[in-house]
């Protein structure tokens, strides 16, 4: 038996599948689509049952690809059962959403979630008159505290197993009669809805299905449009707008009928936004958080990463020299793999963890909406919306975790805009580029410029990528949920799932990278490589010798100034380098090409076109920017 | 009068609204439908979005879709 969890964002559904998950909750795609749904195994009643989260929406409209994605599944066998999670303190709202499941005529159960929350604001629920109203169970749950999901998935599997399937809504007399006429024509019609619920589509226009019926049977079409024509004569409105009307009269009238207000006490938690969303206050919380974010996630990895990249160093010394030296194709290959495995465990995850388990808990809180609320306008001048500034912020700990947090962006645009800016931003490795090279041998004062200047860069490009990609998106509607204390088994389970993606997917393909590169090494192929690469290094006027660095830099940004080292003959980078050239091969590292991991994450998010354009672009202004400080510098020195 | 002519704190009807069918569908999509009420709760500086209640949904809106909704005073 299959179980589907469906209801509106924000009304608690995660945490209730968090509740009831176990951690080899598998993740997968809705068949050609990139709509993700959670699935995992629970315990009922001494069965095994299979339950799904579906992604959350507000409505069933069919134009929506992702809800017709839903729709599709939940009308297909897949699902035995839909728990329909309702906030009990939104509850009018949510129940817009219950009508629309009641149309497609599919074994359902009401979970009431989030009571705490309802009693909190004064929202007392008749439960048995709801149970009336709709003939279907009603189970009132607290979900973050455990209550109620027991008798919920007890009542799931028994409406599940005897197939009951609830009573259609009934609406106004003009749409009945409508609906009347055309089910009859439907009747032969195949489709993944009943006859019912697809002559309501049709009403309301939509274009998929009305393509998909006419195929069948072309000749409904004129009916279909006198029905439309006349109902909308006579209500004197378009037909998806009367559908939508008589979906909502019903809900609001469900919840006027079982909602009884009473008083509503005022807590800290709705006063909250009034600190956070201040014109003056709310900036400076935004500062003081991202910052506390950063430095925490920043601080922990490097406890983490400085003792395991020492682990892995000496490790490799020791593996090296138990197989000859170092210099036998064997031995290449060793450092390779370690290198894939170290760059994985000791450069990625010690800050991966930490800024998953912090993305969730500022998601959880509801604050990440707040950011988009206070950004709107200061990321809308360089082409931008609100929340497209998260990205940015943790690009400067690492990209990896920087590309992955797009996620959050709703639009596609809006997601390659932000992922290709944040490649940009410079990653704590690169910082060991700047300061190692510029601060150290020519002042932190040029570091900072060096920062200064990228920043630059990055407002100029996203500019120019806003006038080539144009906003389509109409502006920012966007719900700002009430704040919560976040469950902390959800938050380690939504970074847990995360992190698994990245281990399972990203970091076998970064062992092979760096097998190859070490192949490479074995090969002698430097002087291949430095030609490859002497096109930039002549234009920057480098020595050649920076192809190697370069290329290697592409695998972990901190070679690109170790193997600098190797290559040129010397740590002492003053000797062997002049001040413009320090410069300038500080600026190209901060801008080229992302490295491995970021690759493979951006070709996971945004597939394989986005991040070969995202390489090529940022060679271009990697060399462009690289110009331009030589050209600066040279005044200088 | 449209919503960006609302003050704080004032409660007022939507009446209706033009515009794409992306926005119409968003809007619609919250709540925020012809004869609902709404009350505005802040604006964000600087032209930012504005905040409205929404039948106890609190809803950031860009001022660029809020010019479009048609709104009367209760």
């Amino acid at each position: 038996m299959r179980i589907g969890l469906i209801g509106q964002p924000n009304c608690g559904k995660s945490t209730l599948f968090n509740q009831v998950a176990g951690y080899k909750a598998e993740t997968g795609n809705f068949s050609g689509t990139t709509v993700t749904f959670i699935e995992s195994q629970v315990r009922v009643l001494g069965s095994v049952v299979d339950v799904v989260d579906l992604p959350g929406t507000y409505t069933l409209a069919g134009t929506n690809p992702a809800e017709r994605e839903v729709i599709k599944y939940l009308t297909s066998n897949a699902v035995d059962v839909v728990i329909n999670v309702l906030d009990a303190s939104h509850l009018s709202l949510g129940l817009a959403m219950t009508v629309e499941l009641l149309e497609l005529e599919i074994p359902i159960v009401i979970a009431l979630n989030m009571m705490d929350e309802a009693d909190r604001i004064g929202i007392h629920i008749d439960v048995e008159m709801l149970k009336n109203m709709f003939d279907v169970p009603v189970i009132p749950m607290i979900a973050s505290k455990g209550r109620g999901i027991q008798p919920c998935f007890v009542q799931a599997v028994q409406v599940g197993q005897r197939n009951q399937k609830p009573k259609p809504p009934s609406y106004s007399h003009d749409i009945e009669s409508s609906l009347t006429l055309l089910e009859r024509e439907l009747e032969a019609v195949e489709s993944y809805l009943n006859p019912r619920a697809l002559a309501i589509k049709l009403l309301e226009g939509d274009q998929s299905l009305i393509d998909q019926v006419l195929s069948q049977k072309p000749e409904i079409l004129k009916d279909l449009r006198s029905i439309q024509d006349e109902l909308t004569h006579s209500r004197g409105k378009t037909t998806d707008w009367i559908i939508n009307e008589e979906r909502t009269k019903l809900s609001d009238q469900v919840a006027q009928q079982v909602i009884r207000q009473g008083k509503r006490n005022i807590t800290f938690r709705d006063k909250l936004d009034d600190i956070l969303l201040h014109p003056i206050i709310g900036y400076i919380g935004l500062i003081i958080i991202l910052y506390l974010f950063f430095q925490g996630v920043y601080t922990f990895g490097g406890w983490i990463e400085a003792p395991l990249m020492d682990f892995f160093a000496q490790f490799e010394v020791w593996l090296v020299s138990r197989f000859g030296g170092g210099e036998g194709i064997l031995s290449q290959i060793l450092i390779g793999v370690i290198q894939g495995i170290s760059g994985g465990v000791a450069i990625v995850l010690p800050y991966l963890v930490p800024f998953l388990v912090g993305l969730g808990i500022l998601e959880d809180v509801g604050y990440l909406p707040r950011i988009a609320f206070l950004m709107d306008s200061l990321m809308h001048k360089i082409g931008l919306h609100g929340k497209s500034i998260v990205p940015f912020i943790l690009g400067f700990g690492c990209n990896v975790p920087a590309i992955m947090s797009t996620r959050i962006l709703e639009d596609k645009r809006e997601r390659f805009i932000s992922a290709a800016l944040s490649t940009l931003v410079p990653c704590a490795a690169r910082l060991s580029v700047v300061f190692g090279l510029v601060a150290f041998y020519l002042g932190p004062g040029l570091a900072l410029a060096i920062y200064l200047f990228n920043l630059f860069v990055i407002a100029l490009t996203a500019k120019i990528l806003s006038k080539i990609v144009p906003d389509t998106s109409p502006g920012l509607i966007l719900e700002m949920p009430v704040y919560r204390v976040p469950t902390l088994r959800t938050v380690f389970s939504k970074a847990w799932w995360r992190i698994r993606e990245f281990i399972v997917e990203a970091w076998p393909l970064l062992i092979v990278g760096s097998v190859v590169l070490a192949i490479l090494n074995y090969l002698n192929v430097a002087i291949f490589l430095n030609t490859l690469v002497r096109p930039f290094s002549w234009v920057l006027g480098l020595p050649h010798e920076v192809g190697v660095p370069l290329i290697f830099g592409v695998l972990r940004k901190e070679l690109s100034l170790v193997m600098l080292g190797q290559a040129l003959g010397s740590m002492e980078f003053s000797t062997v380098l002049t001040p413009v050239q320090m410069i300038t091969y500080a600026v190209f590292v901060v801008f080229y090409i992302p490295c491995l991991a970021t690759m493979i994450v951006i070709r996971k998010e945004l597939g394989g076109k986005a991040m070969w354009l995202i390489v090529a672009m940022t060679t271009v202004i990697a060399t462009i920017a690289g110009l331009f400080a030589r050209g600066l510098a040279e005044l200088f020195f | 009068m449209n919503l960006l002519d609302v003050p704080i704190n004032q409660s007022v009807r939507i009446v209706t609204y033009s515009g794409g069918k992306g926005v119409s569908f968003k809007l619609r999509q919250l709540g925020l439908c012809p004869g609902k009420e709404v009350k505005i709760l802040r604006y964000a500086p600087m032209g930012g979005p504005l905040m409205v209640d929404a039948g106890g949904r609190s809803v950031a809106i860009g001022r660029g879709i809020a010019a479009r909704v048609q709104v009367e005073v209760i």
